[in-house]
């Protein structure tokens, strides 16, 4: 019989050399006459254990990892074929280990645990029941069904997407289009990469429902050039897609048109903001747009458009498939359903966890990332990307929700959550800030252009010693400009990590302070 | 007369122009193509382009250069690209990437002198839950260390 092994293709597990396990389990069975099939799957996203192997046998699926190259003789020495338990590196069912089972996983619910390019696959774990529930809808009650569930964006600001997709069903236009912002730029966030490597086909799903609930027969993904391996399985899942009939001139033959095109950025984090991405989609300079007009009603070629955050129209599927209020049921307050969290920088146990809104900071970093990787205790959690503020341990009790963090200075963004051990200095993080703002910039407004270039001569001289309390009050002041006056986020939010650290680490950024600290 | 390499150069980007015509906003996806042709856009196709494209060279210059994707001169064989984010700085990013550049003794930005590496930084490459990482022609590696930074010199020297 033969036995099916999975070997992730997760550009995550491609960097802890997932590769090579691949060619080297094919040529151990090969040698030990063996009949095997291998899989190359997502990652489940537990990086700690990447590259994990996985097993199928009559019981179940049986793991393995984090597996070398130089591993895989012994593990099948050790019964690996027949899922056998007796080597150091098994850990026995996958769904068993705690951070798997602690998680509520929807949108990632077949993430490494199908064949990515496999429609099979995809729909004997659930994939194509929400679009084939679509097609017996109308658009509005598509619409309605999205807005039931009270999914908001997940790209970080949170805004409501069925009202967003009704006022493109709203707005008359003989093309409209659905984009995805596939532009995951902030650092410690991976959970768009997973999905295109892991599970292409819910993106898809989601966004030919989507373009049924508006009208749209014309779909682009911007996917930054950073992600070889995510571009790649894409367009191979969009040509099968399009094999069968679930993209083309008659979506699964409902006569209803909808197709789909990557479209690759060209390194510009600037073009995770959505203006500046539909400028950049259009073949020009990726420049912030003022608003008014919304995307919604001028988007793309100035024609209504949908533009969602992958993770939000990947949760779609799943939304129409078990209703709304399904979806709802997770969750707290206002932020409702499920949030990808991705627990990244120095952690023990760093990857995604899918969970319901409302777990603390703490319970993140502490218990289920088991702090640092380094063993030192956490002085700082960045959370929200490089725009996100930096939390300090006395605020663990913050839950993972839009409203709490925001009433603490901070965002959750889209979920991503970097941890520094005490050996960061706060100030550095301040500069860079300042830094990363000044390279991105797209240079349309002066608070954003010119002040994140004076922030970092600004925390230059801090560092060098030169000044005092008087530089501290010139940030501040730098930070309220380019909070109220910037265009789009990247200035806008640039305050952000430069106010927390400052308030929450004064110490570092005081000249005394920094002298005893370097004795 | 053979066309000289100018000519042969700009005749493949005329080409390459037409494959794209068809595309709403062509003209990113036109760039990649010509930079996956020739490592970088050179400066003497840019009018090309914008004839085709009925836009002016301006724009197409302002575009090549807006995206740090874009080169305005070749790269080396061999591009490493390392991230410089926060998740790989919480894990000692800056000082792999410094131990990197030390013994291929470049600087950021840099080209070797034989033309056969170029190092540049890159913000963000989706790994930070196995951070520090790099990019290495396509090829991923995370948790840089000693052994996986001498595993990249070896294949860039190869």
């Amino acid at each position: 019989m033969t036995v099916t092994i999975y070997v992730p293709g997760d550009s995550g597990a491609l960097a802890l050399g997932a590769a090579k396990v691949a060619v080297a389990i094919a040529s151990e069975a090969n040698n030990r006459d063996l009949d095997i099939r291998i899989v190359r799957n997502g990652s489940r996203g537990l990086y700690w254990l990447e590259p994990m192997v996985e097993v199928e046998t009559a019981s179940g699926r049986v793991a393995y990892g984090p597996v070398r190259a130089r591993d895989v003789a012994g593990l099948f020495d050790a019964g690996l074929a027949a899922g056998s338990g007796d080597h150091p590196l098994a850990l026995g069912d996958p769904e068993e280990i705690p951070f798997l089972k602690r998680q509520t996983r929807l949108t990632f619910a077949r993430c490494g645990i199908v064949d990515p390019l496999s429609l099979e696959d995809y729909r004997a774990h659930g994939g194509i029941r929400g679009l084939e529930k679509a097609l017996s809808m109308s658009p509005a009650e598509i619409v309605a069904e999205v807005t039931e569930s009270g999914l908001r964006g997940r790209g970080g600001a949170g805004f409501p997407t069925g009202i967003k997709w009704k006022t493109v069903l709203e707005t008359p236009g003989e093309q409209k289009y659905i984009v995805c912002n596939a532009d995951e730029g902030d650092s410690g966030t991976f959970a768009d990469r997973m999905i295109l490597e892991g599970d292409p086909f819910v993106l898809i799903e989601g966004m030919v429902i989507a373009g049924l609930a508006v009208g749209a027969t014309k779909g682009y993904i911007y996917l930054r050039s950073e992600y070889p391996h995510a571009i790649d399985m894409t367009e191979k899942a969009i040509a099968i897609a399009r094999d069968a009939n679930i993209l083309g001139p008659s979506v699964l033959m409902s006569g209803q048109a909808f197709d789909l095109e990557v479209r690759v950025g060209a390194g510009a984090y600037v073009c995770g903001e959505e203006t500046a991405l539909l400028e950049s989609l259009e073949g020009k300079r990726g420049v912030v747009r003022a608003k008014p007009p919304l995307p919604a009603h001028k988007g793309l070629f100035g024609r209504p458009t949908v533009i969602n955050n992958l993770i939000s129209l990947a949760s779609v599927p799943i939304i129409l498939d078990k209703g709304g209020a399904f979806y709802k049921d997770f969750g707290l307050g206002r932020s409702r359903g499920t949030i990808p969290i991705q627990i990244a920088g120095n952690v023990k146990h760093g990857g995604l966890f899918e969970d319901a809104f409302g777990l603390t900071l703490g319970e993140i970093v502490e218990d289920i990332a088991g702090g640092t990787e380094s063993g030192r205790p956490v002085k700082a959690v960045q959370v929200g990307g490089p725009l996100g503020a930096y939390f300090p341990p006395e605020l663990f009790d913050t839950p993972f929700d839009y409203e709490a963090f925001a009433a603490r200075d901070g965002l959750i963004g889209h979920a991503g959550i970097v941890v520094f051990d005490d050996t960061v200095d706060m100030l550095d993080q301040a500069r860079f800030a300042f830094e990363f703002c000044a390279i991105e910039s797209c240079g349309k407004c002066t608070p954003c252009r010119i002040g994140a270039v004076r922030g970092v001569e600004l925390a230059d001289s801090l560092k060098q010693g030169e000044a005092g309390v008087g530089q501290i009050d010139l940030i501040r002041d730098l930070c309220d400009t380019m909070k109220f006056g910037s265009l789009c986020a990247l200035g806008g939010f640039t305050p952000y990590p430069v106010l927390s650290a400052l308030n929450h680490f004064p110490d570092d950024f005081r000249r005394e302070a920094r002298r005893e600290a370097a004795e | 007369m053979p066309a000289t390499a100018d000519e042969q150069m700009i005749g493949r980007v005329r080409e390459i122009v037409e494959a794209h015509r068809g595309l709403e906003g062509p003209l990113l996806p036109i760039l990649h193509a010509v930079q996956a042709e020739y490592g970088y856009v050179p400066r003497d196709v840019q009018p090309a382009i914008a004839d085709a494209l009925n836009l002016s060279r301006a724009e197409i210059h302002g575009v090549v250069s807006f995206y740090h994707d874009f080169r305005d001169h070749p790269a080396g064989r061999h591009v490493i690209r390392i991230c410089r984010s926060e998740a790989c700085q919480s894990m000692g990013g800056e000082a792999a990437a410094a131990n990197l550049l030390n013994k291929l003794g470049l600087d950021w930005h840099q080209t070797s002198a034989d033309g056969a590496v170029t190092v540049e930084p890159v913000y963000c490459l989706g790994l930070c839950a196995c951070s520090p990482a790099a990019i290495v022609d396509g090829d991923v590696y995370g948790r840089l260390d000693d052994e996986t930074i001498d595993e990249i010199l070896e294949e860039v020297r190869a």
